[in-house]
């Protein structure tokens, strides 16, 4: 799981993450981990985000307050974190059991041209995260440590939030379906059955 | 209300807040999120003592829209509340509306809109409407007391049955301005 620099492999990572995910629905934040998702198995409870960068937290929030017994995974960059880190404020005062945040941390803009990101230059996340208040977070820098964040993300003692250190290094594209609207109409009938498309 | 606070409320006498959360429960609305506003205050409070509702503070306004995405996805139908400086935190973050196609009613209390006193308030006010629409939003406006209820019931239609981002603006002129004696 470990990449030559040493640190971990984002797509063996996620694909260890998501292993037996159950009922899990997992919101992939803007860029990579959109490609991680969709590579280790494109799934009807993935929402891979195409835009919206900043937005991937409160989206877990929303569908964790709606399904409140479902759990949700946000999977994100360090780069799209930061750019909504307020959200850390709103969840942390919400206290959803059921929500999860992973941030897949290369300390790089990677859809961009590999510009550095803030947490290159020491800004913790983590730190922020228990500022907010979050009471359950994890810093995950080895593979031995991955089944523990795999478990916490089923937990349903959240909200959880970690900061996995990812290796660099792009991987191939691998592209989840590009129609948003077909994109959530899968995970709403996932979710809700044919309800999903008679609510009124 | 504070007399030292630099926003107005709505008169007790007035009905329209209690009519716009008369529309929330008709419509099933589950989640309300909010930066807040002094013309909405009355409106929070009532969604605040009602266990059916969940209320989310937000940091900044966007990030309702992205909740209105999550809760839409799990079923729950939400609006956002905010005043209309808070329009100018959503515009990139209601792309995705129209990536989903996902419905997002948002009610907005206007300042800077009609004899105001601020003038931090004036150049988001002057356009907020114009913000919106250029982002595809259905923008509807009230601007008597007697047009907010069916303006916002308008509004929360045009977004669960169309499914788009949709605004009532909620005119100065009715919340009337403060003016600190200085009339």
């Amino acid at each position: 799981m470990l990449a030559e620099s040493g640190k971990l492999d984002r797509r063996e990572l996620t694909r260890a993450l998501l292993a037996d995910r159950g009922d899990l629905a997992v919101i992939a934040g803007l860029g990579a981990p959109c490609w991680d998702i969709t590579a280790v198995g494109d799934h009807k409870l993935n929402l891979p985000l195409w835009g919206g960068m900043g937005a991937a937290a409160m989206i877990g929030l929303g569908l964790a307050q709606a399904q409140p017994t479902r759990p949700v995974l946000v999977l994100t960059g360090d780069g799209e974190m930061l750019m909504g880190i307020g959200a850390l404020a709103t969840i942390a005062v919400k206290k959803p059991k059921n929500l999860a945040i992973v941030v897949q941390d290369n300390e790089h803009y990677g859809e961009t041209g590999m510009q550095e990101t803030a947490t290159k230059y020491g800004v913790d996340l983590v730190a922020m995260a228990k500022g907010a208040g979050f009471k359950h977070t994890m810093f995950v820098t080895k593979p031995e440590e991955v089944p523990a964040l795999r478990a916490a993300i089923h937990a349903g003692d959240g909200p959880f939030f970690a900061v996995a250190k990812i290796d660099a290094g792009s991987k191939k594209l691998v592209l989840p379906p590009r129609d948003g609207a077909a994109i959530q109409h899968r995970m709403r009938e996932a979710i809700l059955g044919d309800a999903a498309y008679h609510q009124l | 209300m504070d007399p030292n606070a630099i926003d107005k409320a709505p008169d007790a006498a007035d009905a329209w807040p209690d009519q716009i959360y008369d529309l929330l429960k008709k419509h099933e609305i589950r989640q309300v999120c909010l930066v807040p506003d002094a013309g909405h205050s009355r409106l929070i409070k009532r969604c605040l003592a009602d266990n059916e509702i969940i209320v989310t503070t937000l940091t900044t306004e966007e990030e309702g829209i992205a909740l209105m995405q999550g809760a839409w996805l799990g079923g729950d139908k939400s609006v956002l509340l905010m005043q209309s400086s808070g329009v100018g935190n959503c515009i990139n973050m209601l792309s995705l509306s129209h990536i989903h196609r996902c419905p997002m009613p948002m009610l907005v209390t206007m300042r800077g809109d009609f004899g105001e006193f601020n003038p931090a308030q004036v150049p988001m006010g002057n356009a907020t409407q114009a913000v919106l629409e250029a982002m595809g939003t259905l923008v509807k406006r009230a601007d008597t007391p007697e047009d907010i209820a069916p303006t916002v019931d308008a509004v929360i239609r045009m977004a669960f049955n169309t499914f788009r981002p949709a605004a009532a603006l909620i005119g100065q002129r009715v919340i009337g301005a403060k003016t600190f004696g200085k009339d």
